[in-house]
């Protein structure tokens, strides 16, 4: 438990590069929906350091029964299947953290989650990063920090970079509010598509 | 009100029965004076509960945790009536010290419902106006009616509030209704197994079932208790075809297969073990279970609808819930499937309420909500161990 004293930006340091960011696009006291929670980490930084009303979304046995542990709302159901269940605009943000690259029915739970949230927040690695770029260039499949799967047991089936994603939004007649680039935590303004490692909007439906 | 209701004292001492285990229990009986009307009209001049307790009542009574059971379930949930006691009660794998549902923590009551026939008041007691067994004069219970008098237990043990109401199937339809019925008084509800009301098809089962007793000739329209006999047949065969629909077709499939006991003999005799299982199932059943109980317990089971008084609305049945919810499905159970809770997960996220949902991988159907799962044991001892006792975090 954190005092209530504790400075955040402090605090954030021992938390995952994103979630500083994400903080700042979520209202203090909002309602929450975070897709594929993993263990409830983010939940549990938003829910101390915003009082978010929260709740996960995870498939996973463990992570779900890690959530449940740190007091996380936990619904344990499959993104692949669609948000049924969560009523449109019923949340005031809907999260999917460095989730999309895995998700099979990209277009479908995109549209979902602008179907279920007023604003959306997608984080995702992004693929044009220029070490990616190196080692295919070198002949290989990027393996990094973010990217951590050899080619035959990576989870991740739909890389894009950011002028793709900028492209999806497009397509799909979706407002872009905001867009953050960082690399190790910096953010980065100059030629993100090369120098950023992840990339992370926050979106509308327009 | 004067009796101790402590039974603290359970726990020690009798290795016979393992450890973890409550130990050796004895039922007790409340008497309740002032009539009762239930949902139907009908009043009960006068009624028993039995019941029977785990644990210790803490000083500020905030630790009371009760526990609903389901079709065929009693008061007795867990330890042993005596040393002799061949099987502890039907859910001693969850209630003792050190399991998930930890006796060192909780006070648990079982209570056996109203209408039941292990000691609570039920058509086989005798109608204080007739001085005879009430028979088919025993009125037809409901949900509702059982968790009003369970509310009454509650106040008769001085317990204002319950931390938790647990329930699996029929039992988790009572713990949905204790927050709906009485918001203030329960702090959570884990709500196993069950459904928001039952499917066509789910009550075409208990109709099978109903009607194998009713069209039994020595069902005698309920009154059979004046004839001396029981209507051990239809009983039978209506707890046959309810191991059927607890069962999944993998789990009956990998219990049983095809295996014969001793070849094909070209008879009707029971010749596979399945067969051997559910005629063992059904006559164990039909000489200790109360047929006007099953019929009323399926009755009930049937006629449980919150959201029927809101247009088929659940959410809006749900609007004044309180309590935080822990929901929990078994994804082979057919009977009362993961969809199911979902409506009432989705109701209750509806309402904004504090919810988690699990759908536990299990093979075994409806009856894994009885069994050990790890992964289903370890999301009930987390789940429980989260609970403040002490004072009140309802929502």
């Amino acid at each position: 438990m954190m005092p209530n004293n504790v400075n955040i930006t402090n605090i954030i340091t021992e938390f995952r590069q994103d979630f500083a960011i994400i903080a700042n696009w979520v209202k203090f006291g909002s309602k929450i929906l975070d897709l594929g929670c993993g263990d409830g980490e983010l939940l549990q930084y938003l829910r101390k350091s915003l009082e978010v009303k929260g709740y996960g979304v995870e498939k996973d046995d463990a992570n779900w029964l890690a959530c449940l542990k740190n007091g996380s709302n936990v619904i344990q159901m499959d993104l692949e299947d669609g948000l049924l269940g969560f009523e449109d605009q019923s949340f005031d943000t809907v999260i999917l953290s460095q989730t999309l690259q895995a998700m099979h029915h990209t277009e479908d739970i995109v549209q979902e989650m602008l179907r279920v949230g007023k604003e959306v927040i997608v984080t995702f690695p992004n693929f044009g990063y220029w070490r990616n770029r190196m080692q295919i260039t070198g002949g290989r499949m990027p393996v990094s920090k973010i990217l951590p799967y050899q080619w035959y047991d990576t989870p991740n089936v739909h890389l894009c970079t950011i002028n793709d994603f900028d492209q999806f939004c497009k397509d799909h007649n979706i407002s872009v509010l905001e867009r953050r680039v960082i690399t190790d935590a910096k953010v980065i303004n100059f030629m993100p598509n090369l120098l950023g490692n992840l990339a992370m909007y926050r979106l509308k439906a327009a | 009100m004067t009796e101790n209701i402590s039974v603290g004292t359970h726990s020690a001492g009798t290795g016979a029965v393992g450890s973890g285990s409550v130990g050796i229990v004895a039922p007790k009986i409340a008497h309740f004076n002032a009539p009762l009307t239930l949902k139907s009209g009908a009043v009960l001049p006068q009624f028993d509960l039995v019941y029977e307790t785990y644990g210790t009542l803490n000083a500020d009574k905030s630790n009371a945790v009760l526990i609903c059971h389901a079709l065929s379930g009693t008061h007795h949930v867990a330890g042993k009536h005596s040393e002799d006691d061949k099987y502890p009660g039907w859910w001693d794998n969850l209630v003792g010290p050190n399991k998930p549902l930890d006796t060192n923590h909780f006070f648990v009551i079982g209570v056996n419902n109203l209408g039941g026939c292990h000691g609570s008041t039920g058509a086989a007691s005798i109608n204080p106006a007739t001085d005879r067994p009430w028979g088919s004069q025993f009125p037809v219970l409901t949900v509702e009616d059982w968790v009003k008098s369970q509310a009454l237990l509650a106040d008769y043990l001085g317990i204002q509030q319950l931390a938790a109401v647990i329930g699996g199937s029929l039992g988790g339809m009572q713990a949905l209704q204790w927050t709906i019925a009485y918001p203030d008084r329960v702090r959570h509800a884990l709500v196993i197994a069950s459904a928001p009301n039952l499917t066509a098809q789910n009550m075409a089962f208990n109709e099978v079932a109903r009607q194998a007793i009713i069209t039994d000739p020595e069902f005698y329209g309920g009154d059979y208790y004046a004839h001396g006999v029981v209507p051990r047949r239809g009983l039978r065969i209506a707890r046959m075809l309810g191991h059927i629909t607890y069962l999944s077709d993998d789990a009956m499939g990998a219990k049983f297969g095809r295996v014969l006991k001793d070849g094909v003999k070209y008879s009707f005799d029971a010749e596979f073990e399945m067969e051997s299982y559910l005629r063992y199932q059904g006559d164990k059943f039909a000489g200790e279970f109360d047929a006007n109980t099953y019929l009323r317990m399926t009755r009930a089971l049937d006629y449980y609808d919150p959201a029927l008084a809101f247009e088929g609305d659940l959410s809006a049945a749900l609007k004044h819930v309180k309590a935080k919810f822990l929901v929990v499905s078994f994804t082979s159970d057919w009977r009362f499937s993961p969809a199911r809770s979902r409506e009432i997960v989705k109701a209750l996220l509806d309402n904004q309420c504090t919810v988690s949902y699990a759908e536990v991988t299990a093979a075994h159907g409806h009856d894994a909500f009885l069994m050990t799962g790890a992964q289903y044991h370890a999301i009930l001892r987390s789940y429980l161990s989260n609970i403040e006792i002490g004072n009140n975090d309802a929502k």
